[in-house]
């Protein structure tokens, strides 16, 4: 469980966060939305540590991230995975040697026990016989399938997975958010998603909360979101016509 | 930022780059892969560079000696000076740091706009020392030798300049080459000495450049630039207080 308490942060004058709150429970796909310009990323890379927060404090099944020194945060970095909006991962390494790098780094595995947890990771996302290959060789949806095994090859605790639909088509969108939702309920993992892509709100939307002005606007779930009537969350998920129609059906219904 | 601000700041870095690496194993490999990228691959560049000043350093110096009373072995005796103490350290390092220092700054620009650079923090790297160190030690320890290269490679230039233009005879210009070794021996020390100080400009002022690059590929190509400029400008002024502290 991650639990998000009261964080502020700043850019010099300009104030991003506003007391933020939020608790992420594990074994549930969280999701952070919210328009652009809001804080979402801000929110998310002060909670994994790559933004120092103002004021507050994040913690990690209750230890206190933000209070942590250099080393100690190591430690609990080994229990996140994370995957990149642009999927991150290195240009000079191959597909195999792309998930391998986190198990070189930071275990004692043979190079034959890493291959062998590599290629489990792989054919967990459905990338098969393509270990040989550089990123730049591969497909977006291909990428983002990399970087989830990368992400999961330490058996993380913790997923962090921003916009993990973005530059996809709405086919391989379902199958990444479904990856993902499984890969959560599987290995019971606290899994935190900034997304814009409503699909994937209501998909897989276990815990949802929405940012606005850098505060945290609403919370709620994939089934809540339907009938709020908050107005901001209705401007936002509901923003087009189609959607607005199809609320108003399912609410009927 | 100011130049106090991005001196601090580079200070503040070299700090994380003589970290304790998190795998040695790791750390080996990389360092021996930029040797091989870094290093191993200028020397076709050094070597061509080299024969072709050495050569026009001999023939400059030949067209240039209008009194009778200067012997011919001077060309060689100058050749050598000029190559040892200032071509082969410092202008082959100024090229290098356009050839490697933009090399590393545009690399590790792009991963930093990647998120790459994000990924390893994530994961618990250190990316400073991890992507840094390899780089540095490589450049450090190995430019010396390319240095060596070069100053062979300048004086067989300019052998082969003079003696097929017919200005010198192959023992003249031995004899140059040769003339006062003993006592000025020192000197290669002293260019040796310098071109560490210089692989180690090059190669962190490059990764310094790099790593902070913030937006996009437009970026990336700005800080390849600024770090070309500023460890050019960072060589010739360490170039100077090493001069001016060793041979005066």
């Amino acid at each position: 469980m991650i639990i998000v308490d009261n964080i502020s942060k700043s850019f010099g004058d300009t104030q991003i966060l506003f007391d933020v709150s939020a608790t992420f429970t594990e074994g549930q796909v969280n999701l952070i939305i919210g328009a652009s310009g809001q804080g979402k990323s801000v929110l998310t890379k002060c909670i994994v540590g790559l933004h120092e927060v103002d004021q507050g404090a994040v913690l990690y099944d209750g230890r206190d991230f933000s209070a942590m020194n250099r080393k100690e945060r190591i430690e609990v970095r080994k229990e996140i995975g994370m995957l990149f909006q642009g999927s991150a991962l290195f240009d000079s390494l191959t597909v195999e040697e792309n998930v391998i790098f986190p198990l070189k780094m930071f275990t004692d595995m043979s190079h034959e026990e890493m291959r062998e947890r590599a290629n489990f990771c792989l054919n967990r996302v459905n990338i098969i016989n393509k270990n040989d290959l550089y990123p730049a060789e591969t497909s977006g949806g291909m990428q983002k399938r990399i970087a989830i095994a990368r992400a999961i090859a330490m058996n993380p605790k913790y997923l962090f997975c921003d916009e993990p639909n973005s530059g996809l088509d709405p086919k391989t969108s379902i199958v990444i958010d479904n990856l993902i939702k499984e890969i959560t309920y599987e290995y019971n993992i606290t899994t935190v998603v900034i997304t814009h892509d409503m699909n994937s709100v209501m998909e897989i939307g276990d815990h949802i909360i929405f940012i606005n002005q850098g505060k945290k606007w609403w919370q709620g779930d994939n089934k809540e979101i339907i009938k709020t009537d908050n107005q901001e969350v209705v401007d936002f998920v509901y923003a087009s016509e189609f959607m607005r129609n199809l609320r108003e059906k399912l609410i009927n219904s | 930022m100011n130049l106090f601000e991005h001196i601090g700041r580079y200070f503040i870095m070299l700090k994380s780059v003589f970290s304790r690496p998190e795998k040695f194993k790791v750390f080996w490999s990389m360092f021996f892969t930029e040797i091989n990228a870094i290093v191993i691959s200028s020397i076709p560049l050094v070597a061509f560079l080299s024969i072709f000043m050495g050569g026009v350093i001999s023939l400059q110096t030949a067209a240039n000696m209008e009194s009778p009373l200067l012997p011919d072995y001077t060309i060689g005796y100058i050749t050598r000076s000029s190559t040892i103490l200032e071509f082969s350290p410092t202008i082959i390092s100024l090229i290098l740091a356009g050839k490697v220092g933009s090399n590393i700054a545009s690399e590790i620009g792009t991963m930093r706009v990647t998120e790459q650079i994000d990924a390893l923090e994530i994961m618990g790297v250190n990316s400073i020392g991890f992507l840094m160190l390899p780089k540095i030690l490589a450049m450090t320890f190995f430019l010396p030798f390319v240095t060596i290269i070069s100053m062979v490679l300048g004086l067989i230039g300019g052998w082969i300049a003079g003696v097929q233009s017919g200005l010198y005879s192959t023992e003249t210009y031995l004899v140059g080459i040769r003339y006062a070794w003993y006592s000025e021996q020192g000197n290669l020390f002293y260019s040796l000495g310098k071109t560490v100080v210089f692989g180690f400009l090059i190669t962190s002022i490059a990764s310094y450049y790099g790593y902070y690059t913030k937006g996009g590929s437009l970026e990336v190509g700005r800080s390849s630039t600024k770090a070309v400029v500023a460890a050019s400008v960072a060589i010739l002024l360490a170039n100077y207080v090493i001069t001016q502290i060793v041979l005066v």
